[in-house]
């Protein structure tokens, strides 16, 4: 099955929800190429059972979103903001 | 179940639909009316969220359609294969139902009328929708920026807001670009979004102008490269993608 990819503009809403503000202007930098992405430029796939934002640059996973009714859980570990 | 509000957060909101009308063959807009609305930019977006009868949700962002000054909140949806929720939203949806709905979403793809510098918008398929707020708010606000248009769909059949850049444009200049068919004695650009139509919209670097590029990932992508190449600065470059992945 083909994939459906977005941007980190898809993210704005679960990042607002976890952060208290919008982030998608913010830079980060990936753990795992080292080079720098604003957040509105990752690339995404919203589908179930998570979103997953990889990195533009070497296509590694950098952030996984999980909303759970109203809960947002945000792991960053590979992406240094 | 009611939730305290927590300072920044977003609620989600019962909007209810007004209308619901055919844009193209797959896309329809979506009028809403929205009581607990505050407000939005434009190109900003929503959450849209659906609940199964066994209370499963799935949710999918969307942006909007309508400008600030708009009566009423406007979502065009593209249906897509994205399983669970556009299909609803284009094809089971009526007037009178409900939709639920969190925004206002998103500061990066924003264009506010405060910005130095000509509108320059790209648009491939569905990625019109929010640079069309955009031209709206351009024109609800009298805005003397000048704005150009470059708008990429298959056929003249697939182009959103069809009469509505046509006939009225938002004082905007929209150049269409065709790329699969177009009808006899076509007089607009033919095939993708070249060096030569670029040549011809883009204003030069020294004008800096503020350049928003929406679509799918490929078509993004190359237009954006070539801004940058041009020597437009990255920071201006707001983009917004969506689509197939293709490997």
């Amino acid at each position: 099955m083909e994939d459906f990819v977005v941007d980190g503009n898809a993210l704005a809403g679960a990042l607002q929800q976890r952060m208290g503000r919008d982030v998608t202007g913010e830079r980060g930098t990936c753990g795992h190429c080292g080079r720098a992405s604003v957040i509105a430029e990752l690339a995404v796939y919203p589908k179930a059972p998570s979103p997953v934002a990889r990195c533009p640059h070497c296509g590694d996973v950098v952030m996984v979103v999980t909303e759970i009714r109203g809960t947002v859980t945000v792991n960053l570990d590979q992406f240094a903001m | 179940m009611a939730r305290t509000a927590l300072p920044g957060r977003l609620t989600w909101q019962v909007t209810r639909v007004v209308e619901v009308t055919r844009e193209t063959s797959s896309a329809k807009t979506i009028l809403l009316d929205a009581p607990e609305w505050a407000g939005h930019r434009a190109g900003q977006h929503v959450d849209v969220r659906l609940t199964a009868e066994d209370g499963y949700q799935a949710q999918r962002s969307y942006s909007i359609a309508s400008a600030p000054e708009d009566d009423h909140l406007a979502l065009t949806v593209e249906e897509i294969d994205d399983g669970e929720v556009s299909p609803y939203l284009t094809e089971e949806l009526r007037a009178g139902d409900d939709l639920e709905l969190r925004g206002p979403i998103g500061g990066w793809f924003v264009w506010e009328g405060t910005e130095v510098g000509p509108l320059l918008l790209f648009a491939g398929g569905s990625g019109v929708v929010p640079l069309r707020a955009m031209l709206r708010h351009r024109a609800a606000t009298s805005n003397r920026t000048p704005a150009r248009l470059v708008y990429s769909a298959r056929s003249l059949d697939d182009v959103i807001y069809r009469d509505e850049l046509e006939r009225v444009a938002h004082g905007a200049e929209i150049r269409l670009a065709l790329t699969r068919s177009w009808p006899e004695g076509w007089t607009g650009h033919r095939g993708r979004v070249d060096d030569a139509l670029l040549d011809d919209v883009t204003w030069p670097p020294s004008e800096a102008p503020a350049i928003y590029i929406c679509g799918p990932t490929g078509f993004v992508e190359a237009i954006s490269r070539e801004m940058v190449a041009r020597g437009h600065d990255p920071g201006r470059v707001r983009t917004e993608r969506f689509g197939p992945t293709t490997g």
